[in-house]
């Protein structure tokens, strides 16, 4: 009787998946040099952005697509790809966004306008519709600190030795076949330079939406905390339901120079697809964070409830002496969803040390897998880790898998790692249930339980939003 | 005990229920009254916990005959939550851990349940904090228990008082008390008791299982039945405690 209970409440409603009604300027399918060209042309951009967009090109065609990820989808056939398509109101002047897009953000909970925000929660906002970055907030405000926030195609053009210094010098450019694809085809991201001392004076954060049918988007983002600065940044997404699947490859690459942090949080929410696996996105993405100064610390904290296809690892190169990494994770797969995410921690600087804290929910078909990689060199004498992976499995469809690595050259590196695999046991529902607790909200005391240690790492209303999500993304799939 | 419906609270009737293919309850009646404490006593494997289990409406129970009649209407189809919203509450043997749910806000969820369900208002954090406290010092237990998770790495003692301050906290109609003195060294029997006792109000009924007469020093009972091979052999006064323990169960003669 509870297992028939359990298999009703964990296949949610996808809240998010209204298409936004405006006119757009979409590239046709197709991948080659003309499309690059095309690209960044449209982006104003420089001729040695083009050149490097070129090379990658070269290179990612000499390149095969992975398929070591305990992932099985349909094969990605890349030339019938739209590589660029924008909103066509909006792309020249900033301050007239189209009032669908406001109001399609609004409907995300988003506000673009400055004047609506409530002193005290200022959130910095770098809105991406498909290819392009139609609104950054708080812009000026931050330029009074010294703080950079705006689009990357803004950064090309206005900041272009930022940008040569540490585009591609966490993930070069053919690191993997998706990255290689990204370093082409990149079409908008943001980024963000924190100068030395500064302790960002708000939070950032950016929103992808994907709108145009047929179309992959493929964001890139650079943040660049400088010694002994400190930022907070936010990322979420949505994309509409649509039967086909739609391809999103990213690049995140965050230097972190002495004594600065940066703390990363992301929020992903793709369309999922429905439970026969139709529609969806095919979601592959490099983020990777480089330590580079001494005391430098990053913390990755994704909460992963989105994509049909998700094959993500941010990773951490300890480099400094005493340098941090974390990874602080929540993946949920339900209906036919399939997870391969993990990290990777490399400890090079002396003293380093690292945190995974990884939580697998999987309910329905759902298939999530951790694989995470620990690492530590020779030169990193004291390097510590710590590594938890819980998998909670939701009904006897679903499937929960761990594979961690690890190398260590340092004998006397501490490395310590726990797995445990748990069913929701029908007696902690039936405890529930005895004291007057319905089911669905037994399960989601009980999965909220299981992810307290990840959520607590969120800024506060973004815990909100998560812990929202979460009981949304489960709705419907126990019972 | 001859009583017409009206002071009855739960009237178990020719209840017959399995555990997997195993037959446990094989016509077992029983009457609670209001306000008064009945002790279920018996030997290992008698089927003790299956009752109380069958009438909170654990999944590992199937039913197969009788009725359960409780506050006047037939309960043998009703969903285990429904049930504790109407006041039945059953104190587990073995209390499950659930990690990372904190006990406050777990008791405040099923407290504000149970007003809802009784078309009462809600309490908010603040007011049902101040109760909880108060009945946390009656308890004897840490104020770290408001923060907890619940049961989580729990000693048993602090296991069985946490059912206790469920109980207080409910107010319940029919308590269930599974083996609540299993584990419990004397001062947490003591601090057991007095909450139990506490609960004492000439209407509610307590159904106390036990495999030891110990508890009964502190909650006096107002009747023994013996259950022995699914079905109530025998219901006394008190006095039978003393007999049972002298000469076991075995020597007991059907009624």
């Amino acid at each position: 009787m509870a297992n028939e209970g359990l298999d009703k409440a964990v296949s949610g409603e996808y809240a998010l998946g209204f298409e936004i009604d405006i006119e757009t300027e979409t590239v046709p399918p197709g991948l080659d040099e003309s499309t690059i060209a095309f690209i960044s042309k449209k982006k104003e951009e420089p001729e040695w952005m083009l050149e490097l967009r070129l090379k990658a090109l070269k290179k990612w065609e000499t390149m095969t697509e992975p398929h070591w990820g305990k992932l099985d989808y349909e094969p990605i056939d890349y030339q019938s790809i739209s590589y660029f398509s924008a909103p066509k109101e909006g792309i020249d002047s900033l301050d007239e966004v189209d009032p669908k897009i406001l109001e399609a953000y609004e409907k995300l909970g988003i506000s673009l306008d400055e004047q609506k925000q409530l002193a005290g929660v200022k959130v910095a906002v770098d809105a991406v519709v498909d290819s392009v970055s139609v609104k950054t907030t708080y812009s000026e405000e931050l330029a009074q600190h010294g703080v950079i926030f705006c689009s990357i195609s803004e950064a090309i053009r206005d900041y272009p030795e930022l940008v040569k210094k540490y585009m591609f010098s966490v993930v070069p450019m053919a690191d993997n076949y998706f990255a290689a694809l990204n370093s082409a085809v990149f079409t908008d991201g943001t980024f963000v330079y924190i100068p030395k001392g500064v302790r960002c004076p708000m939070e950032l954060s950016t929103y992808f939406r994907i709108n145009a049918t047929n179309t992959g988007q493929f964001e890139r983002t650079l943040i660049i905390a400088d010694e002994g600065s400190h930022v907070s940044y936010n990322e979420g997404c949505s994309a509409p339901t649509r039967d086909d699947h739609q391809l999103h490859a990213a690049v995140v690459e965050l230097v972190i120079l002495k004594d600065a942090e940066i703390k990363y949080s992301t929020i992903q929410n793709w369309y999922p697809g429905d439970e026969t696996g139709k529609g969806g996105i095919y979601n592959f993405v490099t983020k990777r964070a480089i330590c580079e100064g001494d005391n430098s610390k990053v913390s990755w904290t994704q909460v992963e409830t989105g994509s049909a296809i998700t094959w993500k690892y941010p990773s951490c190169i300890l480099k400094g002496d005493n340098s941090v990494g974390e990874f602080y994770s929540v993946a949920v797969t339900t209906l036919a969803q399939q997870a391969d995410t993990g990290t990777k921690m490399i400890h090079i600087g002396k003293n380093t040390s690292s945190t995974i804290i990884s939580k697998g929910i999987s309910a329905m078909k759902g298939q999530n897998t951790y694989r995470g990689l620990v690492k530590i060199g020779s030169s990193a004498v004291g390097a510590r880790n710590y590594s938890e992976c819980d998998s909670l499995l939701i009904g006897s469809e679903c499937g929960a898998h761990t594979f961690p690595y690890l190398e260590s050259k340092d004998t006397q590196g501490q490395v310590e790692h726990e797995a445990t695999t748990s069913k929701i046991s029908d007696e902690q529902l039936f405890y529930l249930r005895q004291r007057g607790i319905n089911e669905e909200d037994a399960v989601s005391m009980i999965v909220h339980g299981f992810c307290k240690q990840v959520f607590s790492q969120l800024p506060m209303e973004y815990a909100v939003e998560a812990k929202a999500l979460l009981e949304l993304t489960l709705e419907g799939s126990v019972g | 005990m001859s009583k017409n419906s009206n002071d009855i609270t739960m009237d178990i009737q020719n209840l017959q229920a399995k555990i997997g293919d195993k037959e446990i309850l094989k016509g077992l009646n029983l009457k609670l009254e209001p306000g008064k404490v009945h002790a279920i006593m018996g030997p290992n494997g008698a089927g003790k916990s299956t009752l109380s289990k069958t009438l909170v409406g654990h999944y590992d129970v199937e039913l197969t005959g009788g009725d359960i009649i409780y506050k006047g209407k037939n309960i043998n189809e009703m969903e285990a939550e429904e049930r504790a919203l109407e006041g039945i509450f059953l104190s587990f043997q073995h209390p499950v851990e659930i990690p990372g749910v904190n006990n406050a806000y777990f008791l405040r969820t099923a407290l504000n349940a149970k007003l809802k369900h009784q078309g009462k208002e809600e309490l908010n954090a603040a007011e049902f904090l101040r109760a909880m406290k108060s009945h946390l010092a009656d308890l004897g237990m840490k104020s770290d228990m408001i923060s907890r998770s619940l049961n989580e790495g729990f000693s048993g003692g602090e296991k069985k008082r946490n059912e206790i301050l469920q109980m207080l906290i409910l107010e319940p109609e029919v308590i269930i008390l599974d083996e609540i003195d299993s584990g419990l060294d004397i001062d947490a029997l003591r601090a057991v008791s007095e909450g139990i006792n506490k609960m004492k109000d000439g209407k509610r009924s307590f159904l106390v299982i036990t495999h030891y007469s110990r508890i009964l020093d502190y909650i006096e009972p107002d009747y023994i039945h013996v259950l022995k091979d699914g079905r109530i052999i025998k219901t006394a006064g008190p006095e039978l405690v003393s007999e049972l323990e002298e000469n076991g169960y075995d020597s007991i003669e059907e009624d």
